[in-house]
């Protein structure tokens, strides 16, 4: 029981907590206007966003000169008060949403993964009711089954030897 | 002349291949085991034929024979000679002939081992891996012929594989080079171990063929495949870790994983893995999921083949690439087939696959191996669906999408933490039953005290929920596993009298896969140590300063001392290094960087160098980022302090010792037999 609550928690808690960083995170992206934005500010937007050119490179990283220039383009843009989202919005405006880091249509891009793996879960769930629904009737017989299988005479041994000592 | 004899051998390579799966096939069937000795005596030739092909390319690459094309293409004059050697996997020709010849090593050496016991094998064995490794030169033959040399004729110059009519040999001056990023020591090796974990898998795979079209489906050919598998998996492990190793240090983005999809197509063949290498242990042990672990080796293979295929075809960048290159629908082609006939073969034989024992326990040992295969497995959807989105996305709704990062780990984060959870518990309890109370009793002192770490932690490092909760999993797993150590070691100390040391030498040297896989759980821990540091605390700045000037970054200062620019024309190499030196918290100085900026003139491209500071508790990482000449301003650095990321590195050092010592061959297992019957039977007389 304890085991499938806490894997219930876990990514529940995961997922709020992310929510909460992404929440923080985007509280103070706007600069006052005049302000000269500084090489942190245009990366940390640069950093999301993807170059149609350069494949899994992330803006912030990448050497090339094009990439330099959608740099000095967040800048400007910062400059003008434009804020976080409003520059993202103009890069996949411009350049189609590949732009982003993660695709745009939320529900399609993670639906699939998560309902696979809960029919996965599914399946090995039914999966153990049917193997222990017959085994508790006949469980002892099932035990009495269970030793003989340990064909390795090796491992075996090395389990007899090992549990002696315990 | 002589890449004329090269494409020569090679082509006899891949008929040879050939013949070698008739043979085997035709021989099996008709009962002619003169013809099944030929083909594997076939086989073990493909392997000196394949040598020499790849001698004589190596050879056109040493001696800078840029009237080759693939020579043209991956070197250049002032490369050195070793990076010309490894520069054979430098490019897709050469890299396909790589596999091969490694292909062809391991069936050689899986032809030589000692039959008798296992004839049925033989055939099918040589037959599958036959088919793969004569699928892979196939591709070099018609396709990716890295003996194609460049021709003029009347429309220009072109690659040929046979000379045009009224054509010239060309032979360009100067090759293009290497791409910089390849010529890391880091990127000499990565490759090889990749590959040597690629084409290892196809041998288990190749033996539940074998198991699966003779009908001996027990667990014989897990047994004779296991430590293949584990030497397999050791390769791409460590492939995995050089690779990420190599981008911390030449990339210059900070980091050592991007989810790119190359790294997850190496990666998602080690999910299969792995989760095969637990699932088998329940076959061994309780003859059970006999039809879920063939898929698991079939997926495996697959993934293997499909791992090469996007990293070589181009079909990541689009579509159009991948309907555009020649080999892209062959692999397609090749999957499929390897798939469905795998699978047919698995329905074939399912009833004969069914489960000798049933499932005791929710809480037994086989339970939790089947919870960890279905987070393995949930891990690879994620990858591969991410993978494919982009492509499914392109064709469907004609947009193109980039899934990066977020998406990943958003997905995976959560499994991961599953699985760490599961890591801790599963060692703890028995195969066949367990219940809440004997388990309970087992865990609650590694909880308690993984309870007190976490609360210093919290007191002390972080207040980040995340944070808390993966690095109370870790200590949980390093907990229970330390206890397992202990518990296993002190009982022999005190049944055998030895010291502590000797009784977990000996423990661990009696008992290699346990606890070996042990340490593979504690390695896995320090590496996820250095995860969470990294993508949790990671700081970055970037900022442009003068000579003497400094910059402030988490308790550092950095201060740059000087710049210098040279030519080193040897090696075609422009190099820009800045020395900056790295203070602390209370002004102490601790140490100098030298960032640095190459420029390579063939490639015309630059690679970034950073300087490292390395401790347990962080890392200082500063990259050059620009420097003009004369520029007043000054120059710009971009600065990550990375914690804890150390970890990771020492953690993975652990982690290749713990599968060597995992998969370190048995002496022979007869003798240890009697040996251990013989010392059991000593023992309870000793009771």
């Amino acid at each position: 029981m304890s085991l499938i609550s806490s894997k219930k928690l876990l990514p529940m808690a995961f997922f709020v907590s992310l929510l909460l960083l992404v929440l923080l995170s985007q509280s103070n992206s706007v600069l006052a206007q005049g302000e000269e934005p500084t090489d942190d500010d245009v990366n940390r937007i640069a950093k999301q966003l993807y170059c149609p050119v350069c494949e899994s490179t992330p803006l912030d990283a990448c050497p090339t000169e094009a990439c330099r220039q959608w740099r000095d383009l967040i800048r400007q843009m910062l400059a003008e008060g434009k804020s976080e989202d409003e520059i993202k919005q103009y890069f996949v405006a411009q350049y189609g949403a590949r732009v982003l880091s993660d695709p745009p249509n939320r529900l399609a891009s993670y639906a699939v993964p998560v309902i696979a793996f809960l029919f996965g879960a599914l399946l090995l769930f039914r999966g153990f009711r049917m193997w222990i629904k017959p085994a508790e009737s006949e469980a002892v017989s099932s035990m009495d089954e269970a030793k003989p299988v340990q064909q390795d005479e090796y491992i075996q041994k090395m389990e007899e030897e090992l549990n002696k000592r315990k | 002349m002589i890449a004329d004899f090269g494409y020569g051998v090679l082509v006899v390579s891949f008929l040879t291949a050939l013949y070698s799966v008739f043979a085997a096939i035709y021989g099996e069937l008709k009962k002619l085991p003169n013809m099944v000795e030929s083909a594997r005596r076939a086989m073990l030739l493909t392997w000196p034929l394949l040598t020499l092909t790849a001698g004589i390319l190596i050879y056109l690459l040493v001696n800078d024979h840029y009237e080759v094309q693939f020579v043209y293409e991956v070197t250049s004059l002032s490369m050195p000679t070793y990076l010309k050697v490894t520069a054979w996997w430098g490019g897709q020709a050469g890299s396909l002939l790589f596999w091969s010849w490694l292909m062809s090593a391991f069936t050689s050496l899986v032809t030589f081992k000692k039959w008798d016991r296992d004839r049925e094998f033989l055939p099918w064995v040589i037959a599958v891996a036959g088919i793969t490794l004569a699928f892979f030169l196939g591709m070099n033959v018609v396709f990716e012929n890295p003996f194609r040399q460049l021709y003029q004729t009347f429309e220009g110059i072109n690659p040929y594989t046979f000379q045009p009519a009224d054509s010239i040999l060309f032979t360009p001056a100067d090759g293009r080079g290497l791409n910089p990023l390849l010529r890391h020591p880091g990127m000499v090796i990565h490759p090889p171990m990749l590959y040597l974990g690629f084409v290892s898998f196809v041998i288990p795979f190749a033996f539940a063929m074998a198991a699966l079209i003779t009908g001996r489906t027990d667990d014989r050919w897990i047994r004779l495949t296991r430590r293949w598998t584990l030497w397999a998996w050791l390769f791409l492990s460590a492939g995995l870790v050089l690779g990420g190793r190599w981008a911390y240090d030449v990339l210059g983005w900070g980091g050592y994983w991007g989810w790119d999809p190359v790294e997850i197509a190496a990666f998602m063949p080690w999910l299969t893995g792995t989760a095969f290498l637990h699932s088998v242990m329940i076959q061994e042990k309780r003859g059970m999921l006999k039809q879920w672990n063939m898929i698991l080796i079939v997926l495996t293979y697959d993934l293997v083949i499909f791992g090469t295929f996007l990293t070589r075809s181009g079909v990541l960048s689009s579509v159009h690439a991948f309907a555009e290159s020649a080999i892209g629908p062959l692999f397609f082609v090749f999957i499929g087939f390897t798939l469905i006939t795998s699978i047919a073969l698995i329905i074939h034989r399912w009833d004969s696959l069914k489960s000798e024992t049933k499932m005791t326990s929710l809480l037994s040992r086989e339970a939790l191996f089947l919870l960890n295969n279905l987070l393995f497995i949930g891990i690879l959807v994620v990858c591969f669906w991410g993978v494919i989105y982009p492509l499914i996305s392109e064709l469907f709704t004609g947009q193109k999408v980039t899934v990066g990062p977020p998406f990943y780990e958003r997905a995976t984060g959560p499994l991961w933490a599953s699985l760490m959870l599961l890591m801790g518990i599963a060692p703890l309890s028995a195969w066949g039953h367990s219940t809440v109370k004997t388990l309970g009793r087992a865990i609650w002192k590694p909880t308690v005290g993984a309870v007190i770490i976490t609360s210093v932690i919290y007191a002390t490092y972080t207040q980040k929920i995340i944070a808390l909760i993966s690095f109370f999993l870790i200590a949980l797993v390093i907990l229970v596993t330390i206890y397992e150590y202990w518990r296993g070691a002190h009982a022999r100390q005190r049944s055998q009298g030895e010291n502590f040391f000797a009784a977990f030498w000996n423990l661990t040297g009696r008992n290699r896969r346990r606890y070996g896989g042990y340490i593979i759980h504690l390695s896995m821990m320090l590496m996820a140590i250095g995860i969470v540091g990294i993508e949790m605390f990671q700081v970055e700045t970037q900022g442009t300063i003068a000579v003497g000037d400094s910059i402030n970054i988490s308790g550092y200062t950095i201060k740059y001392k000087e710049v210098a620019s040279w030519d080193d024309n040897p090696s075609g190499v422009n190099y820009t290094r800045a020395v900056v030196e790295i203070y602390g918290e209370d002004g102490a100085y601790l140490g100098n960087l030298k960032p640095r900026k190459d420029f390579y003139f063939d490639s015309q491209q630059n690679m970034t160098i950073p300087g490292q500071l390395a401790s347990l508790k962080d890392e200082v990482y500063v990259l050059l980022i620009n420097w003009e000449p004369i520029s007043p301003v000054g120059t710009t650095f971009k600065i990550f302090v990375n914690p804890l990321v150390n970890w990771l590195w020492m953690g993975s050092f652990l982690f290749i010792v713990g599968i060597i010592i995992a998969a370190w061959p048995d002496k022979d297992t007869e003798l240890a037999v009697v040996r251990s019957s013989k010392q059991v039977r000593q023992a309870s007389a000793a009771d």
